[in-house]
């Protein structure tokens, strides 16, 4: 069947439709990994937005359920150039084509998905429609178009209730250690860090704002106990629980819309616990401490981003999902500086909290998909709960 | 970090002559790392013994000394220039292995040199099979089980522990020489013992055989201060089993998730920190299929074949960035030339898939063995890039220049199912075919990848490739099925065969419904930035972006294609050249090739590169595009020259000498007719193409007689038949493929070979030099040794010679390059062939002479006059320096190959020996080949009975020299008869000592051997001689290469050099 990408300002492309049989309206986004198409589609961060993926073959390897990074598909569509006749990985349990009909997501196939990202280099992210309906009436579609807004969705991703995660126990004395015979051999995926410290008996709060199991994973795995909260938990509720630390997760949208969730955040920041954010987490910390955000003409959306850690000099490559960032130039160095930038165009990629126990990344040191250099930060945190603690 | 201030005068090494496993791909890496170097206001000394190479340009370095790369020169070599810095990274494992030797013996630490790019403790931990597998171990990366040997009983106890099959692999050697898969005891001995006398070391690895598993690599840049990336995955379709060169691979990974990729490239990241190099890497690992189980294969230290590739597939310069980083750069602080925008610490993103797939030289072997195993063989590859993987398939196919357009170009159709399961265990060159024709027999692919263990994601495709002939030849040709037949990149002539169609009718259906390739850019971001540098490939069904420009004057430049014997890095040496000569002349350059180890395909040598096959369909979609206003095809061998015809039908100016001239040269009676005019004599012949026309040639001349088909490069086919049985078998080889053109039959004449390379402008023709071969006629120019000037001639056949030359050059109009063969028989001499267009030897006598004749005959294509261009016509004074071009072969690499010297071409590269003496130059040559004798001085002598007349007064020479001679039965007869002390050994079937064993004693300096003719595998003659070159015996079959070296070892071994600075003359 025919399908048709129609975007805001009037290109129409035509491709093959896959997936559900639906016509959606959504923020159009590219993203350049060439691998993790699953771990894209179950990335709560693009609730409200439909993805394209710049690498052309997609669907190669299938679907495995077990590397879904939250409990459904987020995005409301799906862009691909060519999706592959059949999977081939010793895990793969379903296609795409079967988890996109699963979860109600329509799709489009066959389009110049390069054409596209050139479009949306050069005039900037915008809304678009997949529909299998020939465009009669152009003019009618743009004004709808126009009209959409992502709003606030991360209400709509975040958790029902709250709910925990015991820390591993099969730890060394370090932490895990990847690389031991054990694991070889097996279907079970080695542990990708290369020593990681060992947080057993910490508690840590996540505040689900979206986020992806990985960051929950991360956690667990290196010992600590994890509890989960609903993105609008009060500050109260959670500082009665006394954590040792809090994370404030990645999400959605446009972090100005979070307004009852900034204010809470403003409380924590307040408390002295230990809070280490990522993404969305870390755009409300900024503007819950007074600093602003601004809209990227296209975003950062991709597995090869270089952030420059501003401490040490290092540059490490990141996984990256983000249409909003921090605004560097209005920030107060009395509350916090920046502590990572992006090599390519000096935004902001991480600030570190002035007198805080407190410090915030714009990338995904948990990776999933996309490299795993920055999974050390966890080990930051977790050093930082210790410290704290011995206080 | 910024640059170190310390460093300010680098020595680069080189990778020396073209070998199988270490080819053109370091002329790119060593070329960019100069120009990058130089970038930096660093003073750049090389030294690379190839002369066919870009890097050794005086104005790629500053200081160009084509000397042998022994530790000895380069010590000399330091001495001489003092620079206060060595990078051995570039050079492929040639360079590396010097390096090494230079830093454990304490000379560079004597000297005040840094050992730039890695350290000697990095290298040791790399390359050291123990040390590795201990770095590996404390860091917890899997190896396969193994154990390192140093002789053949801990082997054969260690494998009893872990079981068959086992991978031996000699540690210290390119190209994986002497390794391979022993099965049983037997085989493990044999390969055993030869491996541990190939390695440097005496080493050898016995692994647990991995065979069957995926196959990744990844290329990985680390700096000083420990930034790593990845630059790029490649997967090998064929898994692991079949050397990464030799394997078709695909870039990036198809078949791996986000877990294993990752998970690998982690591993990547953790080995090249704990080796702590700075610079490129190179990591392979064998994945499980079925489980996340890997091991860690083995890591290269410093940039190679794979990093090439890589930086082509990815438009990433690994070698260019490696260099900044040796001098002290990292990696945030180096830009990304492509995009302009981003750093050098971006890890590339691909939109498009690139496939590569390698020039394997069976069709020059044609009794060697086909199989691929874990040692490498072939000589070259072709890289191709579309958005889907079936069209980069296809492109690669037709890249190769192996009458191959599909997948249907070897006919299996013959083979039942069972027939193709047999054959499908056999893994060679042609089982992707054989694959396909599985899958047209309905053969499941389970079945077929439970055989194979190719990826059922890679079987599927080649199922989408055999679906679609199937159905363009059962089905209505519909402008969909076109379109998608496109898609796929199904050339016209072959959509034209499957339907029945004409291709013109097919052309036409496209134009009609505007079914036009577009192009599209490598851009390293995924269009994630705007790209500043015109790198394209070509896709259908697709937008174009190409930016069309209207310049004055547009050159298209058409390259090589890949590296095969006859067609080496020498044409792109002239390609290259020429490109930027017209860019010096005001031109915009584009470049079409297909090579990703080429300088010609680096994205700033011209102002746009295309990376497509050089097909004529392929070049026409460029053309429309491009609109250049003509094409120069007389650089790049006779890949561009093919194209000829197709470009003028296009409309395409041909720059330079005309079409028309180009084939009076190559045909027999418009040739005839020129030189009756010009009255120069030639060998009498005739033209055929049938065994009954030849045979009837060749007994109106009398035998011998030279036969050879027209339109090829290194004497391809070409024989000497010495009776009607010859000529059939000869015959037959040349027919197995379709000849559009006819068959050379020449009587054979045996004398003095000579040769010339000359500019001409039409009116003047400027000829460098005369080059001499020391091999008489018979054995092909490209496996002579070549010296200029002249030695031996007489001055009336040189002013002959640069008479002919000039009414050649005149008669056939040329503008531009031309290459003439002579014959001197006493003061008579004939023309062999003429070649108007560049050849083999152009960069070899520009670099000797100083003239820079691609730059001339590009300024004389232009338009300009010899005159003009401050030169005198005709031949230039001899140059004070003897200048030898010593050819290199990979005999061993090729199991089951002939390698006796005959008038087809089998050298894969040279060395170049300059001294102001030519007994020096001699010297220099053999060395730099790698023949650095005496060591036992015992030689065995079998030579065919009409030999053995020279072979006394050799055997002469070798005897005076303190040499034990060994000879077989006649030959030791004839030698004692002439009182030479020969000791008679037994042929192979007699009984022992034996010829077999005095060879695997390893205790024979040298062998030689003439062959009787004739092309017999059983012939004891033909096991001699390949057991002296499995054993790393030296071997000479022909009596004048042997008196060549006997000069060089009367004057005796060379303590001290005199080094010569190329870039002086």
């Amino acid at each position: 069947m025919k399908a048709f990408l129609i975007l805001e300002d009037g290109t129409v492309f035509e491709g093959t439709h896959i997936g559900a049989d639906k016509e959606v309206i959504s923020e159009i986004v590219f993203n350049t990994s060439m691998a993790g198409y699953l771990e894209v589609l179950t990335d709560p961060s693009y609730a409200g937005q439909a993805v394209c993926m710049t690498y052309p073959l997609i669907g190669n390897y299938g679907i495995c359920r077990e590397d879904m990074e939250s409990r459904k598909i987020w995005p409301d569509g799906f862009i691909v150039r060519e999706l592959s006749r059949i999977p081939s990985n010793f895990r793969c349990n379903a296609t795409i084509q079967d988890v996109l009909c699963e979860y109600d997501i329509p799709g489009i196939a066959g389009i110049d998905t390069r054409a596209l990202t050139k479009i949306l280099r050069e005039k900037g992210t915008m809304n678009g429609m997949i529909t299998t309906h020939e465009p009669t009436d152009l003019e009618l579609i743009k004004e709808k178009l126009k009209a959409y807004t992502v709003g606030n969705v991360v209400d709509i991703v975040t958790c029902e209730q709250k709910y925990s995660l015991k820390g591993s126990s099969d730890l060394s004395e370090n932490g895990p250690i990847s690389g031991s015979a054990k694991y070889t051999g097996e279907k079970e995926m080695r542990p990708s860090l290369v020593r990681a410290l060992n947080g057993a008996g910490k508690k840590v709060v996540l505040l689900d704002l979206g986020a992806k199991d990985n960051i929950a994973r991360n956690l667990v795995q290196r010992g600590c106990d994890v509890t989960v909260y609903p993105a609008r938990t009060s500050a109260e509720e959670i500082l009665a629980d006394q954590p040792d630390g809090i994370m404030l997760s990645n999400g959605p949208g446009d972090p100005k819309t979070c307004t009852v969730v900034i204010e809470n955040i403003k409380k924590l920041y307040e408390s002295n616990v230990p809070i280490f954010a990522i993404c969305l987490g870390h755009q409300l910390m900024a503007l819950a401490t007074g600093a602003d955000t601004y809209k990227m003409k296209y975003g950062h959306r991709g597995g090869n981003h270089p952030v420059k850690d501003l401490a040490t000099g290092r540059v490490y490559i990141s996984s990256q999902n983000h249409g909003y960032v921090v605004d560097m130039e209005r920030l107060d160095p009395s509350i916090a500086t920046p502590a990572f930038v992006n090599v390519n165009d000096g935004t902001c990629e991480g600030l570190a909290y002035t007198g805080k126990n407190i410090f915030t990344v714009q990338f995904h040191p948990e990776a999933c998909p996309g490299p795993q250099d920055s999974g050390y930060l966890f080990d930051r945190f977790i050093q930082m709960m210790e410290v704290e603690k011995d206080a | 970090m910024p640059k170190n201030p310390n460093v300010k005068k680098v020595l680069v090494i080189g990778s020396g002559p073209i070998v199988i496993g270490q080819a053109a791909e370091f002329d790119y890496a060593g070329t960019q790392a100069c120009r990058s170097l130089k970038e930096e206001g660093v003073e750049v000394v090389l030294v690379n013994s190839n002369p066919a190479t870009i890097m050794t340009d005086k104005n790629i370095a500053d200081r160009v000394y084509i000397e042998p790369l022994t530790v000895k020169v380069l010590e000399q070599l330091i001495e001489k220039e003092k620079p206060d810095s060595i990078l051995p990274t570039l050079g492929g494992q040639a360079g590396l292995n010097l390096g090494m030797e230079l830093e454990e013996s304490g000379f560079l630490k004597s000297h005040n040199v840094t050992l730039l790019g890695t350290t000697a403790t990095t290298i040791k931990k790399a390359e050291d099979r123990q040390e590795f597998k201990d770095t590996m171990e404390k860091i917890g990366e899997p190896c396969a089980a193994s154990l390192v040997v140093e002789n053949v009983e801990d082997g054969v106890a260690f494998t009893n522990t872990i079981g068959y099959p086992v991978v031996l692999r000699p540690a210290y050697t390119l190209g994986g020489s002497g390794g391979g898969i022993a099965h049983n005891q037997a085989e493990l001995e044999e390969i055993l013992e030869n491996g541990l006398r190939l390695s440097r070391v005496g080493q050898v690895l016995v692994e647990r055989c991995i065979a069957g598993w995926k196959e990744i690599e990844y290329e990985v840049m680390r700096d000083s201060a420990g930034n790593c990336i990845t630059v790029c995955n490649m997967e090998n379709i064929d898994p692991v089993g079949v050397h990464t060169g030799d394997s078709i691979v695909v870039a990036p990974s198809q078949t791996l998730g986000d877990k294993e990729y990752q998970m690998l490239r982690t591993a990547a990241l953790n080995i090249i920190d704990e080796l702590q190099i700075t610079g490129g890497c190179n990591v392979q690992f064998a994945l499980h299929p079925t489980s996340f189980e890997y091991c860690v294969i083995e890591v290269n230290p410093r940039v190679s074949r794979s990093s090439a590739l890589a930086s082509k597939a990815t438009g990433y310069p690994i070698a260019k960035v490696a260099a900044k980083i040796a001098l002290g750069y990292t990696l945030d602080e180096i830009k990304n030339a492509i995009t302009g925008k981003t750093y050098a610490s971006f890890e590339p993103t691909l939109d498009y898939c690139v496939v590569k797939m390698p020039r394997l030289p069976f069709d020059k072997f044609i009794t060697a063995k086909r199989t691929l195993t874990t040692q490498m063989k072939a000589t070259g590859e072709v890289m191709s890039i579309c958005n889907n993987f079936e069209g980069a398939l296809m492109k690669a196919l037709r890249s190769l220049e192996q009458h191959v357009d599909s997948l249907m170009s070897y006919d299996f159709s013959e083979y039942s199912v069972e027939d193709l399961k047999e054959r499908l265990q056999i893994v060679d060159d042609q089982r992707i075919f054989i694959i396909a024709e599985a899958i047209r027999k309905g053969m499941d692919y389970e079945t077929i990848h439970d055989i194979t263990k190719v990826d059922i994601w890679f079987i599927d495709k080649i199922a989408i490739l055999v679906e679609m002939e199937q159905e363009l030849k059962n089905s209505n040709l519909t402008v969909e099925l076109l379109k998608e037949a496109k898609r796929l990149e199904f050339p016209d002539s072959v959509i034209a065969k499957l339907t029945g169609k004409s291709e013109t009718e097919i052309r036409q259906m496209r134009y009609d419904n505007g079914i036009v390739a577009a192009f599209k850019m490598v851009d390293t971001c995924a269009a994630e930035f705007e790209a500043a540098t015109p790198y394209y490939y070509s896709v259908f069904g697709s937008e174009n972006e190409a930016v069309e420009t209207r310049p004055e004057k547009k050159v298209l430049v058409l390259g090589s294609g890949p590296i095969r014997i006859g067609q080496g890095v020498e044409f792109d040496y002239c390609s290259v050249h020429a490109t930027w000569a017209f860019s010096k002349a005001g031109y915009e350059t584009i470049i079409v090739n297909n090579n990703p180890e080429t300088v010609s395909t680096d994205f700033d040598i011209a102002d746009k590169l295309y990376f497509e096959p050089l097909t004529p369909e392929d070049v026409e979609n460029i053309v429309r595009l491009e609109k250049p206003d003509g094409a120069v095809v007389q650089f790049g061998g006779q890949t561009a020259i093919k194209l000829t015809e197709s470009l003028m039908k296009m409309g395409v100016p041909i720059l330079g000498t005309k079409a028309e001239d180009v084939d009076a040269a190559e045909d027999r009676e418009l040739f005839d007719k020129i030189l009756e005019e010009t009255g120069i004599p030639r060998a009498a012949g005739g033209t055929v193409y049938t065994a009954e026309e030849a045979k009837e040639v060749a007994n109106r001349l009398g035998y011998p007689v030279l036969v050879r088909p027209s339109y090829v490069l290194g004497g391809q086919g070409m024989q000497i038949a010495l009776n009607d049985a010859e000529i059939e078998e000869f015959m037959a080889v040349i027919n197995r493929y379709a000849q559009d053109h006819p068959i050379l039959v020449d009587k054979y004449l045996q004398g003095k070979e000579l040769e010339v390379d000359a500019v001409c402008d039409g009116t003047d023709i400027l000829i460098p030099g005369i080059m001499e071969h020391i091999e008489r006629t018979g054995v092909h120019s490209g496996d002579s040794i070549s010296v200029y000037p002249a030695p031996t001639i007489s001055d009336k056949v040189r002013e002959t010679i640069a008479e002919y030359s000039r009414r050649l050059a005149k008669a056939l109009h040329v503008i531009g390059l031309i290459n003439i063969q002579f014959i001197a028989m006493g003061d008579e001499v004939y023309v062999i062939e003429v070649n108007p267009r560049s050849s083999r030897t152009v960069p070899y006598i520009s670099k000797v002479t100083g003239i820079p004749i691609v730059d001339l005959a590009t300024e004389v294509i232009i338009g300009k006059k010899i005159r003009d261009l401050g030169y005198e016509p005709g031949l230039q004074p001899r140059a004070d320096y003897f200048a030898i071009k010593m050819p290199v072969f990979s005999f061993e690499k090729i199991r089951g190959a002939e390698i006796s010297l005959g008038p087809e071409m089998k050298s894969t590269g040279e060395c170049l020996g300059i001294a102001e003496s030519f007994d020096e130059a001699l010297y220099k040559a053999f060395l730099g080949a790698g023949i650095d004798l005496p060591k036992h001085k015992q030689l065995i002598i079998t030579v065919k009975d009409a030999d053995k007349g020279e072979a006394i007064e050799i055997g002469r020479r070798f005897e005076k020299l303190g040499y034990t001679i060994y000879a077989t039965r006649s030959t030791a007869k004839a030698l004692k008869d002439a009182g030479v002390a020969a000791r008679k050994v037994n042929k192979i079937q007699q009984e022992s000592p034996t010829v077999m064993d005095l060879l695997l004693g390893h205790r024979i300096d040298l062998v030689i051997d003439t062959p009787t003719q004739g092309r017999d595998k059983s012939r004891d003659g033909f096991l001699i001689r390949r057991t002296a070159i499995e054993t790393g015996v030296n071997c000479l079959t022909s009596l004048d290469t042997a008196n060549a070296l006997l000069t060089s070892l009367e004057n005796g071994k060379k303590e001290k050099l005199n080094l010569i600075d190329i870039a002086t003359i």
